[in-house]
């Protein structure tokens, strides 16, 4: 992918002493089932609880089908953003980006292009984001968190600049086709494939490609990774760009699903993704992490909101249980660890 | 996922005074008026017996009130404008109708500020206005309780502060507060559903709300509630709480129809969540049901003309609520009185009626619609 004079494409740099031995990575296929343990746990008594309390309304494939469409936006979402933690970053901007994206493949002239030029001007704005929140943490002087901060500021701005406030609703037939169950291949909705493409594509990148070994070796420790020959700045640049990308799906996605744009969409992805990859066990100082615990992540949190709905819980009671499972994912993590 | 205040998405219909004391205001200002005309019945009567026959004299103290503000031009005002950022189909039809209202009268001019959804900014905004020395000020706060010292500068400043829908504090703050009834709203939705239902056995009805965190959201649930209670067959059997986003709307419906395999009617709290929601009930392939919304926008107006989906009706919360306040402030500003009322000043509060739209009276209100 990248070539870095002197290293053979499919070996790893030789290690500098600082880093972490590869076991530690958990790139490699056998360890996930081991790595993800408890949080396959709590999904299944998330399931458990939810085949207890509605029987007839949980345990169905229409409500598989349905947690999957809700977790296929966010879930795309926090691909991007997994890497850009992986590799030493934060990404703030992402839910500012799909607001942005989405508002402007759905502008009256872009609806004129039909599905095609909407779905290329989504990827489009959600590239551009990402190229400039990379040029500015790599070649420029900010730090990530600023950065991107910046960019959700006025991402979001332009957003409503462009909308005026309103909510555009989508009049295309073949994009609104695609979240109606016409569409579907054999009972799945193409945001469910969509995002299977994504989390199967985003695994391999990850855990099989030079790219992804370089991801983890920068995020893991940056300086010995320049020394041992990684391009340290170009790597920063394509994660931005990788989640920047991963917006603009997501945002094509989120115009499939309701049929408009919004300014106000992607609210608070942000922090929906990051809670995802953390409690997926991706640490968020860098280094460390899966493609995997964050998809179950994704799912975990979707679940929960599947379980309280059916069972009619309100708000407060579901913000509530979300922050406490956050807290007890992290410290059953810290907990095994240390053991 | 995680559920936080957003000021921003706060479309805003922040409340008002408890519907309990603004009924009360109402009967209060009834009884006043029967009194004034009472007090000149018999005055005309003690007149007439002491056969001084001068009828004018008579006909000015039945009349009883003081210069009404029309549309010919008077005296020239300059209203200042403040309201939250335009960011929702709602807040922007306020902006709208408050400009479009003030270019209708050659005597004002508006000073519109820059709409901010951040309390310290629309402070600045409002001293700033405060400091130009504008003749009136209509503010809609971003937040009532947060923006009440403000209110109480301009008015020490001898500035008149009419107070657009979110309430301040106190009521020194203020000179005319003119506003929505979340309450209101409830209650009318609820009546609505009840009436269609009432020979129904065992009617299901589900509720899909705005941000939880607002007060004027609760204010509505609890009037639907109570107008519910009136019906005996009527069960309410889910509610969840979106965002007021399009987004959040699509969600929570998608939960909301698979926990509820079949119900007879759907209150949606706000029109523009309801393009999300509207979206979940076509993605389910559900048509059961009858479903009423919020707010009153002009999309959902057009599906209630059209009459060809579940859309059957909406509760407004009128925007035009804006235009009336600058209507007003300039009959605050040229010290007259308001057409219609007895009273020589304009009334203290002022709480707007949350009238449903349904197919039969859809062509009334299709210009007030908002986009």
């Amino acid at each position: 992918m990248l070539s870095s004079p002197g290293s053979d494409a499919v070996k790893e740099p030789a290690p500098p002493p600082t880093q972490r031995s590869p076991a530690r990575r958990g790139i490699s296929a056998p360890r996930i089932g081991v790595r993800h343990l408890s949080l396959l746990g709590v999904l299944v008594a998330l399931v458990a609880v939810g085949a207890i309390t509605r029987p007839e309304q949980f345990l169905t494939g229409d409500n598989l089908q349905l947690i999957l469409t809700q977790s296929s936006v966010i879930g795309v979402v926090t691909v991007g953003v997994t890497f850009v933690i992986i590799g030493g970053g934060i990404d703030l901007s992402v839910g500012a980006i799909v607001a942005l994206a989405s508002v402007w493949a759905t502008t009256v002239a872009t609806q004129e292009y039909g599905l095609g030029g909407m779905l290329l001007c989504a990827l489009c704005v959600g590239l551009g984001c990402g190229l400039v929140n990379g040029v500015l943490i790599a070649y420029g002087p900010m730090v990530p968190f600023i950065a991107t901060l910046a960019m959700l500021a006025s991402a979001r701005g332009l957003a409503l600049l462009i909308s005026d406030g309103k909510t555009q609703v989508v009049t295309v037939d073949s994009v609104l086709g695609l979240g109606v169950s016409d569409s579907y291949v054999l009972g799945v909705p193409p945001l469910v494939l969509v995002f299977a493409t994504v989390a199967v594509l985003g695994w391999l990148v990850l855990g099989r490609t030079t790219f992804g070994r370089r991801t983890v070796a920068v995020g893991g420790n940056a300086e010995a990774s320049r020394l041992a020959g990684i391009a340290v700045r170009r790597q920063r640049l394509l994660l931005y760009l990788l989640s920047g990308l991963c917006c603009g799906i997501a945002a094509f996605m989120l115009i499939v699903l309701t049929g408009s744009g919004q300014n106000t969409n992607g609210n608070l992805y942000e922090l929906d993704a990051i809670a995802a990859a953390i409690i997926g066990g991706t640490l968020l100082s860098g280094g460390r992490g899966t493609i995997t615990g964050s998809v179950l992540g994704v799912l975990v949190f979707t679940t929960i909101t599947n379980l309280f709905a059916l069972n009619n819980l309100q708000s407060d009671v579901q913000q509530i249980a979300k922050g406490a499972i956050i807290v007890a994912a992290v410290l059953v993590q810290k907990g095994r660890k240390t053991q | 996922m995680t559920e936080m205040p957003d000021s921003r998405n706060a479309p805003s219909h922040d409340t008002a005074a408890p519907s309990g004391s603004a009924a009360d205001a109402r009967t209060s200002r009834t009884s006043r008026r029967r009194m004034l005309f009472g007090t000149a019945a018999a005055g005309a009567a003690l007149l007439g017996a002491g056969c001084t026959s001068n009828k004018s004299n008579d006909a000015a103290e039945a009349q009883g009130q003081a210069d009404i503000a029309d549309d010919k031009p008077g005296k020239k005002v300059t209203i200042g404008f403040a309201g939250p950022q335009a960011d929702h189909g709602w807040l922007n039809a306020i902006n709208e109708q408050a400009k479009a209202r003030a270019k209708k009268y050659e005597d004002v001019t508006l000073e519109a500020t820059e709409g901010s959804n951040d309390n310290a900014q629309q402070i600045g905004q409002i001293e700033t206005l405060i400091n130009k020395k504008v003749d009136v000020l209509v503010v809609l706060p971003s937040d009532g309780k947060a923006l009440t010292q403000v209110g109480l500068k301009a008015m020490r400043a001898g500035i008149p502060v009419v107070n657009l829908d979110r309430v301040f504090d106190s009521q020194q703050a203020y000179r005319c507060w003119i506003g929505g009834d979340n309450y209101g709203m409830g209650l009318n939705a609820g009546r609505y559903i009840g009436e269609q239902l009432k020979d129904k056995k065992n009617a299901k009805v589900v509720e899909l709300a705005g941000i939880d965190n607002l007060e004027l959201t609760r204010e509505r649930t609890k009037g639907f509630d109570d107008a519910l209670k009136n019906y005996p067959n009527i069960k309410k059997v889910a509610r969840q709480a979106a965002e007021f986003t399009v987004e959040s709307g699509q969600s929570k419906m998608a939960q909301l129809l698979r926990a509820e395999p079949k119900f007879d009617a759907l209150w949606n709290h706000d029109d523009d969540q309801g393009v999300g929601a509207e979206r979940a009930i076509e993605q389910a392939g559900r048509d059961e049901f009858l479903m009423v919304g919020g707010a009153g926008s002009r999309r959902v107006m057009d599906a209630i003309k059209r009459d060809d989906g579940v859309i059957k009706a909406t509760v407004l919360y009128p925007p035009t609520m804006a235009a009336s306040a600058i209507d007003l402030a300039r009959a605050l500003g040229q010290g007259k009185g308001i057409g219609g009322l007895s009273e020589f000043e304009i009334p203290a509060s002022l709480t707007l009626y949350s009238a449903v739209v349904t197919k039969e009276n859809v062509d009334e209100y299709l210009p007030t619609g908002f986009k």
